[in-house]
This record gives C-alpha cells, structure tokens and sequence, in this order.
C-alpha cells in the first residue's frame, strides 16, 4: 500500500470510527462506512490539511469511495 | 384561563462534586468542595489556576465515540445528565406522546473549547480557510437541546436560553410556562456548561470577576464572607423533567416536587455590576411569589444566586430583606456555589436540583468557607454556613442573576394532593 494510501485509511479510521478491514478501495464512505453529507465534507478537509493541498469542491463531489480518493491524491499531491 | 399544574418526575446531574444525582446529594449535605488545580489546560500564566472541573468522566462509557467526536464538551455534558434524568423519571418512550415532549437545555455561551480551538486552528495556518464541517455545530449553544431530541425523539419545542448565569433558570420557567399553557406535556430542561477553557478563564479573569486564592483552591469559594474575592468557576450540567401534574399521575410517576412560581426581571443597570440596592433582584422574588401565588412567609429556603463576588451577594442580601422583611430571619438561606463553585448557564439547574433536594431530604445545604464575619451582612440572617442544617422545608427559592442584568427566580413546592 503507498504512504498516501496509508494516511488515507487512518484518517478514515479515525474520523469515522470504522475497522480498518472495512476500508476498502471499493468501500463508500457513505453507503459502506456510515458516512453523512458533514462527515464526507470532514474527511475532505482532513485530506487537504494532511496533504497540503486544496481540493476544489466539483472535485470534492466526485470523491465517494476510498478508491477514489487515494488515486485522486495520488495524482495530485506533489512528492 | 386554567393553568395546568407542574410537577417535577426526573433530575440528573453532572458536577464538580459528583457525576450522579445521589453523589452530587451527598457532596452538598456533607459541605464537599469541588475546587482544585485546573487539569483542563496548562493554566500556569493565569492569575487564577483553580476551578470547579467534573472530575473522572469517561464519556465513551456514555456516548458512542464517533458521536462524542461531533460534539463539545458542554453538549456531552448535557446529554449525560438528561440521559440520567430520563431514567430517572421512568418515561417510556413508547407510551408517551413524543410530539407533545419537548426540550429546553440552557447555556450560558455553547461549545467555547470547540471555537477557541478551531480560531486558533485557522490563525495558526496560511490564512487558507479550512473550517471543519462540525465547528459550528459543536459551537451553537442550543445544539445540546438538538442532540437531545435526535436521540430521543422529542419533537415538542426545543431551544436553548441563553442568558448568562440565569440561563438554565430561564429554560425551566419556560418549560414551566409551556406545560402550564396545555403547549406541552413533558419538559426535558436545565442547562449545561463547560468554560473552564484559556478564553473562558482569561475572559473573566479580565472582568476580575474570579477568586484569585490560587494557595487555597477548596476555600476560595466563600459567599458572605468578609475576604471572599469572587466566584470559582465551574462546569458540569443539570437537567429535570417537568410534567403536567395529571399526566404524571395518569403513569405513575414519582414526584420530586411542584414548581409553582417563577420570576424574570432586567437590572437595566450595567452590564456586569449588579444594581447596588438590588432593585432588580427584589422584583424578580417579588414577581416568582406572585406567581406563585405565595406569600414571603410561605418561604422556608432561599437558595441564593450566591457567588462570592464582593459586590453581587451584598445587593442581593438587600434585596431578600426587602422581600421577606421580618421573614427574612427565619429563612433558611445558602449559597450552594460554595460548593459547586459557579457553573454559569448551568447553575440554576443544578441549583435547582438541590432546592428540590433539599426539600425532599428535610436538610439545607451549607453555606461553605465561611470564616471570618463581614459586617455588610445582618448578623440575625441565618446563611446556614459550615454544616447543612435539618428543616421541614414547605418552599424553595432559588435565585441566578446573569450578566447583562437578568434575572431569574424560581419556586419549589413540597407535593401536596
């Protein structure tokens, strides 16, 4: 797993109180992970501090699972 | 019109001496103060650096952790104590008519930890504005009456009163008021608060409002004394459900006590300093006992406003001599803040509990720390100091008096058929 998929599944852990075997790649962060609207905005948010970078919001909406998010931060954040 | 009568079925509380009701009983019977270091923040630049913090809570015991994550502590706080009050008064909540339930938890200022943190957060940064989502909601002052009806289904009204140190006994008058009214059946009410924060102590160590007796946290809270220095902050909440009186009967439902009066007034004065002749807090008791339909002698216990400010116990002795004239002598009269210190916003609430208390148990909590006379105080007046005192108690009074002048005061009554 790479360091950004790491922090990602930690954040996830943390701030939505799942198992970390519930963090799957495939997994929706509001249908599979209990996720509401604030929680997803939250989780966004984390993103964007941990990784110093700033995710526009019509971006923001097209992140819905874990997948998603580590290849959108993948091919963002400068390494 | 007919007013309903009210009565109270449930108390919970959670406070600097005591997590439960029956602690929170035994530390006011037996004069336990709650006052110690501050443990909440590193308070060593402070000029004061004790407080009245609620001590061993575990709040995972009580609310689920990804819950208790979107909530501040105040609002956890408060939770707790009307879980415990729910209990208490037995309600099932298949039974009773949750549309005609509803919930009024008062607070002083909300979730100042959580705006504290989260400003500080933000000045701290780039300037790129990264608020999180649940800021403001763990910040709003009425979200504790929000969670409240979330987890429980109340869908009666539901708000916050915010009005200083009176809040919570706003909130229970206007509980009082609206069951009285037919508006509602069942009154989830009190208040909550939680201050004890840099900004919290900080802010009014810049109103001088706070003891500064940083040697002697547990006889820093001193009503009526001569060397008092002002009050001891606090945190912690206090709930009690209010029922209609029949509906109470109709599911057999164990009653503390009736409340039957209260009384709300404006200083129209200064917006810290209480009026000098207590003007204000005259009219309020005056009003509480025509609402009451009371006479001053049908009083037995004053449970006072009472914070240990060199100024607000003075006018407020003034103005019970005022009010109950020769029955003023043989009036019952403490300041349990000697104790609890002052929990703001939920100090009528727990203040509250302990009139209804006191009534129930026959026993007037003291008056603590007192040691040295102050001759600004009529020495015929009993301020019940150093140990409770055993008394039938007919009625209670109980006062909280709030910055910007307001004023609230609320009347207990022994349950008669």
């Amino acid at each position: 797993m790479s360091d950004i998929a790491q922090k990602v599944k930690a954040i996830i852990v943390d701030k939505l109180g799942v198992e970390e075997s519930e963090v799957t790649p495939e997994a929706s962060f509001t249908n599979d992970l209990g996720a509401d609207s604030l929680d997803t905005v939250e989780l966004i948010m984390e993103f964007e501090k941990e990784f110093n970078i700033s995710i526009p919001d019509d971006q923001a909406e097209q992140i819905g699972t874990v997948g998603q998010a580590v290849s959108y931060l993948e091919a963002n954040v400068k390494s | 019109m007919n007013l309903r009568r009210v009565v109270v079925t449930g108390l919970g509380a959670l406070t600097p001496i005591g997590n439960t009701v029956p602690e929170f009983w035994n530390g006011l019977s037996n004069g336990v103060s709650g006052a110690g270091p501050i443990t909440r923040f590193d308070a060593s630049l402070f000029k004061t650096q004790f407080a009245c913090e609620v001590k061993n809570l575990d709040v995972d015991q009580f609310i689920d952790r990804k819950e208790a994550r979107k909530m501040d502590l105040f609002t956890q706080m408060g939770l707790i104590a009307a879980d415990q009050a729910i209990i208490d008064a037995g309600l099932d909540l298949e039974k009773i008519n949750l549309h005609r339930a509803g919930v009024i938890m008062g607070s002083g200022i909300g979730g100042l930890r959580s705006f504290q943190d989260e400003v500080t957060d933000f000045v701290k940064g780039d300037g790129t504005p990264r608020f999180n989502p649940f800021f403001i909601p763990k910040m709003i002052a009425d979200i504790c009456a929000g969670f409240i009806s979330i987890k429980y289904g109340f869908r009666g009204p539901n708000f916050v009163t915010v009005s200083a140190c009176a809040s919570a006994t706003n909130a229970i008058i206007d509980a009082f008021n609206y069951i009285r009214l037919g508006k509602a059946d069942i009154f989830v009410t009190g208040g909550t608060e939680a201050t004890i924060t840099e900004a919290g102590v900080g802010g009014f160590n810049a109103l001088k409002a706070l003891s500064q007796r940083n040697d002697s946290p547990t006889t820093a809270s001193r009503p009526f004394d001569k060397e008092r220095d002002g009050f001891v902050l606090g945190e912690g909440a206090g709930c009690l459900i209010l029922e209609d009186y029949d509906h109470a009967i109709a599911r057999g439902a164990k009653i503390y006590a009736e409340i039957v009066g209260g009384g709300m007034t404006a200083d129209a004065y200064h917006i810290t300093a209480p009026h000098p002749d207590g003007a204000g807090a005259t009219n309020v008791m005056l009003h509480a006992l025509e609402d009451a339909g009371m006479q001053p002698e049908d009083i037995d216990y004053v449970n006072v406003h009472g914070t240990s400010t060199p100024l607000g116990d003075v006018s407020e002795v003034k103005a019970i001599q005022k009010v109950f004239g020769e029955h003023a002598y043989k009036l019952n009269i403490s300041s349990t803040k000697s104790m609890t210190g002052h929990l703001l916003g939920a100090a009528g609430a727990i203040e509250a509990i302990a009139s209804i208390l006191s009534i129930q148990n026959s026993l007037v909590p003291p008056t603590i720390n007192h040691f040295t006379d102050d001759e600004e105080f009529d020495s015929k007046l009993n301020l019940t100091f150093n140990k409770a005192q055993k008394r039938e108690i007919r009625a209670a009074l109980s006062n909280t008096f709030g910055f910007g002048g307001h004023n609230a005061s609320v009347i207990f009554k022994k349950i008669s058929e």
